[in-house]
């Protein structure tokens, strides 16, 4: 595949990732394009995730997890030792797999991330429009000093969005956003990706192969390694040819549900 | 949907103004963290000076000073060293006065002491080696100069090196004289006192926690139930009863109401009735039995949890009545945390100190306790009745019994967590 | 409970072939069933029992005459030879060495609790919570023999021995302090752990600090947790006694100066009761008043901290 430079927020380059002495992805290489929406999919413990936690640094925060490659945004490898993970956060947000909204109100919520990162302008705009941009501020415009933990399951997924988006990132990561939903509330939550990718770059892991042919624009299929069990990408490509005509036989095992 | 344009991007600090207030807050993270670091060296250096303190306080020089020089107690140029019982028998006559004397015929007959006794008390009532002062460990080592000038004015003293913690101090019973007061009494007090208390309470804590635990859910009666929920509520509450409460319950049913079972005079078990009282080893057993059964209780409760459902099913689908099967398959795999949860409640009683004060542990008993209604003392009455004193000397032997209290902690916690290992494993 | 149904099975099962499917009387059963219930009821007598004699010894001391309940609960002056019963002489010292033990305690234990919880690697765990067990195991009468003979000193070398009493009220709450230290870090760093660990991720994830991760997410969402800690180790200063038995001074004495000696409740108590006591007496009726506020207190911030705590799980369960 070839891919030209600009387009891309991030460039993979021969990523490992280890938990102690297990490799859990290797040899990965991958450019996720600007402004699209692009799915990992692939059976549970392919390393899919751990690859999307390489994009923010999350796995810093797993004591015996380590990394080697290069994990380059905009150029600048993510993991140089001169790299802060805390502002790699800010700019790249992440969207969890269980609703996780602060035990706090629907404001602060979304207010929290803005504050830590300095935010200096108008708090009250910022939270309307962070709630607006996550469809979510007709249904809690009355109430935004109650507990973020009363709403629905899809509307914390939605909250959380929300104080994804209010420090402003250029990339949001979705770890199985709606694996804890229902499927009207998965539908909102995929509305809702299909409007927030006009403005900020969106990677999904799913379990869920329809989600992906509905949402994204690119999908990366990974399959655990039989041998050393080492997640392994597989096959990347525009969602459409992935899915219609997989160049890869597992590929096309995987999505014609032989296995996994 | 309608989105506004985003004005608050420029709200954000970029570039320089971002790369400092991350830095600021970097720094704050950073400023905190050896904030709570310290915090944590904070209270192990108290532990180590709690340590510290108890140490320095047991060894150390001290000044001694004799009232009568050994060298002019030589019957015949011998030394007092090697003088036959008798004569040391009539040294003794001829220094201490006729009543002390009687007493001491009274305590245990010259005829069937020993000679090395009858030494000690001639070392102890004529020679009357007294410490004139002592030092701690640190002035011991770190101030030489102030020892040397205190000795310098004392031309009969002796400077001697001493371990307030040695053998016979473990052997010898109360003396009001720092030097030769030891803890035998305190000793087999606190054995007798922690022995009543387990026996009471580990049948009954056990039993309690087994009730809760095992009959309690499956109570069909709503007024039965609901004293069920009751009894459980009111452990959780006793087991945050300041311990002295306890000592004032104790001291009111068991010494008091109870006098006439608690002194032993029940039993005619008293030599001296008019002088007998409930201020006796099984009233503060008691005591404190009722004091740590909360703590067994709740222990007992989770161990008895934490044994799988599925062994109950097992034996109830035998055929086995309730009451088989808890004996069967749910005590055996609950005895260990059941044990554990006990011993550490033992050594909590066993440094309580407070109860027994207010039920009155008396003061000065040199004989030991010999069985249930005897008078009695306990090592933390010790420890607490030196300490109150203003000498030194005092201080001095309180810190000894301390390390032989903290021994004896030590050891009932480690063998508790031994257990825990060793059996834990088994029963997984 | 079932004597009714009992006799009637014997009835039944003297009538009945061998081998019917009927309830049967098992003796044995209900007799240990039944002893079993005694072993929990016991903790009821005991509070009975507590809130009897305290009760019944507190009456009367209040009816014997010589005070009345205003002039207990008002009074700034102890002086029982006198016929002065004011318990504010001895509960404003208990309140003093409370509030000094407090302010070294909750500070202390929280940040130790945040250390363990948020920073330490399991290894720095694995040592320091042993180390906090032992330090919880020392026996108070150790602690107050640390008071007399290390604090107090310390204190003296440090503000001078004109200003520090020998026996003060400082040194037994600064003690009383390090106590209560690994009571406040353990159930602290408990409400801590409890915490959920997708908040931290969420606020990780918003390119929060450790610091701001642990400040702003983890400790607010355990506020009922450590709070249930603080009350319990307040309650546990208020009824601890043997320390300031040995440190703070024998005597009541109204007075806000930490240096001072000054006799708390607890401490009253025990020298009163340790000395010749005759019972019957006012003295002694007034110990079982001072008894009564004690339990009340500590019985009161018991229930308020389960509460609490009960409010934390809610909120997680």
């Amino acid at each position: 595949m070839n891919y030209t430079n600009g387009k891309y927020v991030f460039d993979i380059q021969n990523l490992n990732c280890y938990y102690g002495s297990f490799r859990a992805v290797k040899d990965t290489d991958l450019s996720i394009e600007s402004k699209k929406i692009t799915a990992f999919i692939g059976p549970s413990g392919c390393g899919k995730s751990t690859v999307l936690r390489t994009f923010n640094r999350m796995n810093d925060l797993i004591p015996s997890a380590r990394v080697t490659g290069e994990v380059l945004f905009h150029g600048q490898n993510l993991y140089d030792p001169d790299v802060d993970p805390v502002e790699v956060r800010r700019r790249i947000g992440m969207v969890f797999q269980k609703p996780n909204p602060f035990p706090k109100s629907i404001y602060e919520n979304v207010a929290w991330g803005a504050r830590i990162n300095g935010f200096k302008g108008n708090m009250d705009e910022l939270v309307e429009q962070s709630l607006r941009q996550a469809a979510l501020w007709d249904e809690v415009k009355d109430k935004l000093d109650q507990s973020g933990l009363g709403l629905s399951g899809g509307q914390q997924q939605r909250l959380c969005i929300a104080r994804t988006i209010a420090p402003r990132p250029e990339v949001i990561l979705m770890d199985e956003p709606c694996s804890a939903l229902d499927p009207i509330a998965t539908l909102k939550i995929e509305d809702l990706m299909r409007q927030l990718v006009k403005n900020y770059t969106i990677i999904i892991v799913t379990h869920n192969m329809q989600q992906a042919a509905r949402v994204s624009d690119y999908t990366a299929y990974f399959l655990m390694d039989r041998d050393d069990r080492a997640g392994l990408l597989i096959e990347y490509g525009v969602t459409n040819e992935i899915f219609t005509k997989p160049k890869d036989q597992r590929t096309e095992d995987y999505i014609t549900g032989r296995f996994g | 949907m309608s989105v506004k344009p985003d004005s608050s991007v420029a709200s954000y600090p970029e570039d320089d103004g971002l790369q400092s207030f991350v830095k600021r807050r970097h720094r704050q993270g950073l400023t905190w963290r050896i904030v709570f670091q310290a915090a944590t060296i904070v209270a192990i250096l108290a532990l180590l000076a709690l340590l510290y303190n108890i140490i320095i306080g047991s060894f150390g020089y001290v000044a001694l000073q004799n009232k009568i020089e050994p060298e002019s107690l030589h019957v015949d140029g011998m030394p007092l060293e090697e003088l036959s019982k008798e004569q040391l028998v009539i040294i003794l006559s001829e220094h201490i006065s006729k009543g002390l004397m009687r007493r001491l015929e009274h305590d245990q007959p010259f005829t069937e002491r020993t000679r090395q006794d009858v030494y000690n008390l001639v070392i102890e009532r004529v020679v009357e080696q007294r410490v004139v002062k002592s030092w701690s460990l640190t002035v011991s080592f770190f101030k030489r100069d102030e020892i040397e000038t205190f000795m310098a004015g004392l031309p009969q003293g002796k400077l001697e090196f001493r371990s307030w913690l040695h053998w016979n101090f473990l052997i010898t019973p109360q003396s009001s004289t720092p030097e030769l007061a030891g803890i035998r009494t305190a000793i087999f007090g606190t054995l007798w006192v922690i022995f009543i208390t387990v026996a009471v309470a580990f049948p009954l804590g056990v039993g309690a926690a087994i009730y809760l635990e095992e009959y309690a859910a499956h109570v069909g009666n709503p007024w039965l139930r609901r004293l069920n929920a009751i009894i459980q509520t009111n452990i959780n509450n006793l087991a945050g009863v300041p311990s002295i409460i306890y000592g004032m319950l104790g001291l009111v049913i068991f010494v008091r109401v109870m006098e006439p079972l608690t002194s032993g005079a029940f039993l005619g078990a008293v030599e001296d009735a008019t002088t007998a009282n409930g201020r006796t080893i099984l009233s503060a057993g008691l005591t404190l039995a009722i004091l740590i059964l909360p703590l067994i209780i709740i222990n007992a409760q989770e161990a008895i949890r934490a044994v799988p459902n599925s062994l109950r099913q097992a034996g109830m689908g035998l055929g086995a009545t309730k009451w088989q099967t808890i004996w069967h398959h749910v005590l055996p795999n609950a005895i260990p945390g059941i044990l554990t949860g006990n011993i550490l409640a033992m050594s909590r009683a066993i440094g309580e100190t407070a109860p027994l004060v207010v039920i009155g542990a008396s003061t000065f008993i040199t004989v030991d306790p010999n069985g249930p209604f005897s008078k009695f003392t306990t090592l933390p009455i010790q420890i607490y009745q030196w300490t109150a004193r203003p000498q030194d000397e005092f201080r001095n032997i309180a810190a000894a019994a301390i390390i032989v209290l903290l021994v004896l902690l030590l050891t009932l916690n480690a063998s508790a967590v031994l257990l825990r290992n060793r059996y834990g494993k088994k029963s997984l | 409970m079932t004597v009714s149904a009992s006799t009637r099975t014997i009835a039944k099962t003297a009538a009945a072939a061998k081998s019917d499917l009927h309830k049967r009387l098992r003796l044995g059963e209900s007799f240990i069933e039944a002893f079993l219930f005694f072993c929990g009821a016991v903790s009821i007598l005991t509070t009975l029992g507590i809130v009897f004699v305290l009760g019944k010894e507190s009456l009367l001391f209040f009816t014997s005459g010589e005070v009345t309940l205003w002039e207990f609960i008002s009074g700034t002056e102890w002086q029982p030879a006198i016929g002065r019963f004011g318990i504010w002489a001895l509960l404003n010292s208990t309140l003093m060495v409370t509030a000094i033990a407090m302010l070294v305690a909750l500070p202390l234990g929280l940040a130790v609790a945040i250390y363990l919880s948020e920073y330490a690697s399991l290894r720095a765990r694995s040592i320091l919570k042993p180390v906090l067990e032992v330090l919880a195991g020392v026996p108070t009468v150790v602690y107050g023999y640390f008071a007399l003979t290390f604090m107090t000193p310390f204190l003296r070398s440090i503000f001078g021995d004109e200003i520090v009493q020998i026996y003060n009220t400082a040194a037994a709450g600064i003690v009383i302090g390090i106590l209560v230290l690994p009571l406040v870090s353990s159930m602290s760093e408990d409400a801590l752990h409890a915490v959920p660990y997708a908040l931290r991720e969420a606020a990780y994830g918003l390119g929060a600090t450790k610091l701001e991760t642990a400040i702003k997410v983890v400790l607010p969402a355990a506020t009922y947790g450590v709070a249930a800690a603080f009350i319990v180790a307040i309650s546990r200063a208020i009824g601890e006694t043997m320390i300031v038995a040995i440190a703070a001074g024998a005597g009541p004495s109204f007075t806000f100066n930490p240096f001072e000696s000054a006799e708390t409740m607890t401490g009253h108590i025990v020298r009163i009761s340790g000395g010749d006591l005759s019972y019957d007496s006012i003295d002694y009726n007034s110990i079982f008043a001072i008894g009564l506020m004690l339990f009340v207190m500590t019985l009161t911030l018991n229930i308020i901290s389960r509460h609490v705590v009960k409010h934390f799980r809610e909120e997680y369960e």
